[in-house]
């Protein structure tokens, strides 16, 4: 049985434009997102985990720019469409929620009005419906006494709570997909365990499919259905939670879970760091970090190899060569 | 081995002020009665949520913040009475090591000034001397001598990070307060600096009090951990023992919440307000094993087992 795609990712390649050069930030990146799946995209930071994010809804600013790829999402390619009608893409289809709560909430306005604002400005209704839908959205999402809380302002919430409230917004219009940008990174530990369950319930209750950004294997392993693992703007292996989890292929994807420590206790950091993009190296872009780096690694960018239907692996050490 | 810092009912209170004439309104209590030691060649971690006064702890116990009671012996010294003057030997037995690399190197001086500042403040070694000695510590952190004409601004958050350790080794500390060194890097990175840590503590025979929110970062590093929650130790136990046998209900959840952890306790609610500490056990408002008790009457911290130390009322 396969599942539905709701979300089709084909190519796509986002730049910056800098005076000091072009940042390749996403590079030529595919990847579907199954109806009612969390999909994990995993990676350090500048992978382009977010600029992903913001690709898929059109929120690249300048001096970013998409270059090339197809979003498909109801069989709509959202690059093509008019700005006005992406507009109302979001937020109706797909919706976001960002990694820090406190920018993301207008310190002027209570927390009320904002989602009430969230709600009018996709749906018609009247300032009472949607104030009443409002306060259930807050309840939905684990604010206590909703209605006495409906009028204060975000100051006066913690940042879990103001992260429930983010949340709250982002479902003001029953999205398909919700994109979360490391929603949980800049919380306690207790709290981001609140943040994942509620995630995970809300999937349930709205058959919602999510993007859940992460750096973190641990939030990775407890929540994903299938993963993608990013380096330096792109895709290195992608499939599976399980597999990638249990047997990852990729020198990196092996590498990152060596950093946590296993059942003896030790841990093997991978060596070097992250390569600046402007003069990104040659080949596979991890061949300066990867222990198993070959002659062919410094010459070519490895393809996408299929290991099984769903498991894919770019790398040289499982074929692709072009003979 | 000998203990290289004693603390003795350590409190650190913080006035909060309002309006015109700065009328008290009360103490923020970042540390309330805090009672710890570290041995030589030791690693302490302290754990504890953001707003549980665990870096003040740290800063107090290095003197950067002054105790409003209670004791800090060093080297079976008290000190906690010292004037600055006294100090030297101290300030140069015990450093630190900060979060934010980056704001923690000035961005005018060359990463060799910045270290070498530690050197002329401690009048050590003559101006070649002192310049050899910084190409040494820079090897020592996995870096090379050229380094030393470089600029912060130049290198990446590891290796900012890495001058950051180098400048604390500078002086042949005793006690290095790591406080949260790893948590602004990316995970690869955060495991090479973790590692390095590790290889100069076995080398060097240095002391840390490692002060973190990550689990598994404690875990990796630390002899022993101790558990902060609102301004007081909860728990304090051998690594394995408190990972394997946790006894504070606040533990049980905190490891709990470990991603990938089978049970989970997800704690309800937050954090309450340090100025308002709940009355009687701080924890009773989240505690799913709350006794009647637990609201009214403080328990006293107690050994349980041998150096396992909990504060609660179900022991």
């Amino acid at each position: 049985m396969t599942a539905e795609t709701i979300l089709s990712i084909e190519n796509l390649k986002t730049c910056f434009y800098t005076k000091k050069g072009i940042v390749k930030a996403v590079d030529d990146i595919s990847f579907d997102l199954l109806k009612g799946d969390v999909l994990c995209i995993v990676g350090e930071s500048g992978s382009g985990k977010t600029v992903t994010a913001l690709s898929i809804m059109r929120l690249v600013e300048s001096p970013g720019k998409i270059i090339e790829g197809k979003i498909i999402l109801d069989d709509e390619n959202l690059l093509e469409l008019s700005p006005e009608k992406m507009q109302d893409v979001r937020g109706n289809k797909i919706a976001m929620v960002f990694q820090d709560p406190h920018s993301a909430l207008n310190p002027i306005f209570t927390i009320g009005d904002q989602v009430t604002e969230a709600i009018t400005a996709h749906q018609i209704c009247t300032k009472e419906e949607a104030s009443t839908k409002a306060t259930q959205l807050l309840e939905l999402v684990g604010i206590p006494m909703s209605k006495e809380r409906y009028h204060d302002y975000p100051h006066q919430f913690s940042g879990g709570m103001k992260q429930r409230v983010v949340i709250a917004m982002a479902l003001a219009c029953h999205p398909g997909v919700l994109i979360a940008d490391e929603p949980a990174t800049a919380l306690d530990l207790t709290v981001q365990a609140q943040i994942l369950d509620l995630f995970l319930e809300l999937r349930e209750r709205f058959e919602m499919s999510i993007i859940y950004i992460t750096h973190d294997l641990g939030v990775v392993s407890e929540i994903a259905d299938s993963i993608v693992v990013m380096y330096a703007g792109r895709i290195m292996e992608k499939g599976r939670s399980i597999d990638v989890l249990e047997a990852p292929m990729h020198p990196y994807t092996k590498g990152l879970i060596s950093c946590l420590p296993s059942e003896t206790g030790k841990i093997v950091p991978i060596p070097g760091a992250i390569p600046g993009l402007i003069n990104p190296p040659g080949g596979c872009i991890f061949h300066p970090r990867c222990v198993n780096v070959m002659d062919i690694c410094r010459m070519e960018r490895p393809p996408m190899t299929k290991i099984t239907d769903e498991h894919y692996v770019s790398c040289f050490l499982y074929g692709g060569f072009n003979v | 081995m000998s203990n290289l810092i004693e603390i003795e009912n350590l409190r650190k209170y913080y006035p909060v002020t309002r309006g015109f004439l700065s009328k008290k309104r009360g103490d923020v209590k970042a540390v309330d009665g805090v009672s710890l030691f570290i041995k030589e060649g030791e690693t302490l971690g302290l754990v504890g949520e953001s707003g549980c006064g665990k870096s003040t702890l740290g800063r107090t116990i290095l003197k950067l913040e002054e105790a409003d009671s209670g004791q800090i012996l060093w080297r079976s010294r008290d000190i906690t009475k010292s004037r600055k003057s006294q100090l030297k030997e101290f300030r140069r037995d015990c450093q630190i090591i900060f979060q934010d690399p980056k704001s923690s190197l000035d961005p005018r001086m060359t990463v060799g000034n910045s270290i070498e500042e530690a050197l002329i403040i401690h009048d050590i070694g003559s101006r070649e001397e002192r310049t050899r000695k910084v190409g040494e510590l820079l090897l020592k952190v996995g870096l090379t001598p050229d380094f030393i004409s470089r600029y912060p601004h130049e290198l990446s958050g590891g290796q900012q990070q890495r001058i950051g350790i180098a400048r604390a080794l500078a002086v042949n500390p005793g006690l290095i307060v790591a406080d949260e060194p790893v948590s602004a890097l990316d995970v690869s990175v955060q495991a090479q600096i973790l590692n390095l840590l590790m290889e100069l503590k076995q080398e060097l025979k240095i002391s840390y009090l490692f002060i973190a929110h990550n689990l598994w970062v404690i875990r990796y590093i630390s002899d022993r951990v101790a558990i902060m929650y609102l301004g007081k130790i909860v728990e304090l136990a051998d690594k394995n023992e408190l990972f394997e046998n946790p006894l504070h209900p606040y533990t049980e959840a905190l490891l709990s919440s470990l991603p990938g952890s089978r049970n989970r306790k997800v704690l309800r609610g937050e954090v309450p307000s340090p100025m308002n500490p709940p009355k009687g056990c701080r924890f009773h408002t989240r505690c799913e094993k709350k006794l009647e008790r637990c609201g009214s009457i403080e328990p006293e911290i107690q050994e349980i087992g041998k150096g396992h130390f909990v504060m609660c009322h179900l022991y």
